[in-house]
């Protein structure tokens, strides 16, 4: 991060300002993605004019980063005239997409409109298993060639790939594709439970053993001593840092209007149908609960050592069932590139190894 | 002969705070303007002319216009030098 990015996200937070928000516009898709965390239908989406007056207010709070997402976005016929209203407000806007709706002439629009970046997923360079993670034959094709379109007009492009079992050992083949495109390209081992609760994806991941590998990929990491180190000693300024960016400089908007701390984070704040969304964020009892945590209060992860390098995500500790608690999949995340257990999961081995006690 | 500055519509910016902050898609670079800088962008709306901008430069931070003439036009031209701004001969 830029020198310049970094203070412009202390400036903000200091001063109570969502400086990143993701809106997703709709949940539907033409991707039936086996590790997706959404319910496809429509339940009632903000229309454009509802849209249109969120997108004011968030000007008006400040907010600068507009990612617009789904579902996905072309999957709504007024998706441009969205695009077009969060330009004229000069939002710096990235779209995730999957991209097999961008042909000619939505990729002139999105040239046009001076979209900051696109986001496509893509999950293999082969397509027998890109398109059975998608479940849309020809998906990969398609993707790839809105990416060409795109790069063709200078829109600059990234691929994300979500590394899971059915689709880990690709993810070179992945990288290779996306430097003969000529755009970035980035790794993303989570797996996110379903917004209901059900957990059941999670076992679309990959292992620990995998986990490891990509942690001491150098092509990924770089350095890898330096990556891989033993976490430092924790000093006091640690645990009483800011733990993410969650309800400090961004939070995330359904397509049903429903203010959330994070994309990753379903606690309900509140509804910008019912509210004024500056009043959701500031005065939000949830929200501002969210505001409230350190490293400091946390009853587990502020005895672990690796407290201050953790990626700890308060999201997916509110998903496992304590937003206080620790995030499992940060656990492993940690111990992978490490070698060091965290404190959760020593916590966890010694309890197992009581109730085997028991047991005999 | 009166020149107007005009801000690229490929820009995205903001205040924050009393800072302006910009980002070129382009190349992704971020700017931060001062409340003079945030001032004189803001006015480079294509239909203001330099000479204008000059005069509000001067009512608002008290300088002499000479000076105010000088640093508008040598920081409109550095914005220009970055893309995210351009002069036209003809108010837009």
């Amino acid at each position: 991060m830029s020198a310049l990015l970094q203070s412009m996200n202390s400036r903000a937070a200091s001063l109570n300002i969502p400086l990143g928000v993701q809106l997703d516009v709709t949940y539907r898709c033409n991707e039936r993605c086996v590790h997706c965390y959404l319910d496809h239908d429509d339940h009632g989406e903000m229309t454009l004019e509802e849209i249109r007056g969120v997108l004011d207010q968030l000007a008006a709070a400040g907010t600068f980063f507009l990612t617009l997402s789904g579902g996905e976005v072309l999957m709504r016929r007024d998706f441009f005239d969205i695009l077009e209203h969060a330009r004229k407000h000069l939002f710096c806007v990235r779209i995730k997409t999957n991209a097999c709706m961008i042909g000619e002439k939505q990729a002139d629009r999105l040239r046009d409109l001076g979209v900051e970046s696109i986001q496509v997923s893509i999950y293999s360079h082969r397509p027998e298993v890109h398109d059975a993670i998608t479940k849309l034959p020809g998906s990969l094709k398609r993707s790839i060639e809105a990416i060409r379109r795109l790069k063709a007009r200078g829109v600059k492009v990234i691929i994300a790939n979500v590394l899971m079992a059915q689709n880990f050992g690709d993810y070179p083949g992945v990288r290779l594709l996306a430097r003969e495109l000529g755009v970035e390209s980035t790794i993303d081992p989570t797996i996110t439970p379903k917004m209901d609760g059900d957990r059941s994806i999670l076992g679309l991941g990959i292992g620990i053993g995998e986990l490891k590998a990509v942690m001491h990929d150098e092509t990924l990491v770089g350095d890898i001593a330096e990556f891989c180190a033993p976490p430092p000693p924790v000093d006091s300024d640690v645990l009483d840092e800011l733990p993410c960016s969650a309800s400090h400089t961004y939070c995330y908007i359904s397509p049903y209007g429903d203010v959330f701390p994070c994309v990753q984070f379903p606690l309900p704040t509140g509804n910008v149908r019912q509210q004024a969304f500056l009043d959701i964020w500031r005065y939000s009892p949830a929200m501002n609960d969210v505001r409230s945590i350190r490293p400091r209060e946390l009853p587990v992860c502020s005895t672990c050592s690796h407290v201050g390098g953790c990626t700890r995500c308060p999201g997916l500790a509110y998903m496992a069932g304590d937003m206080r608690g620790p995030s499992v999949q940060d656990c492993e995340k940690s111990y992978a590139r490490t070698g060091i257990p965290s404190a959760n999961m020593m916590l966890r081995a010694a309890v197992r190894h009581d109730l085997v006690q028991i047991h005999l | 002969m009166n020149v107007y500055p005009a801000r690229s519509n490929q820009i995205a910016a903001r205040m924050l705070g009393d800072e302006m902050m910009i980002m070129s898609p382009r190349d992704a670079t971020l700017f931060s303007l001062n409340e003079a800088g945030a001032l004189i962008w803001q006015s480079a709306d294509g239909h203001t002319p330099v000479s204008e901008i000059v005069q509000r430069v001067c009512q608002e931070f008290d300088v002499e216009p000479d000076e105010a003439r000088a640093d508008v036009e040598s920081f409109l031209s550095e914005l220009a030098g970055h893309r995210i701004l351009n002069f036209t001969e003809e108010a837009q």
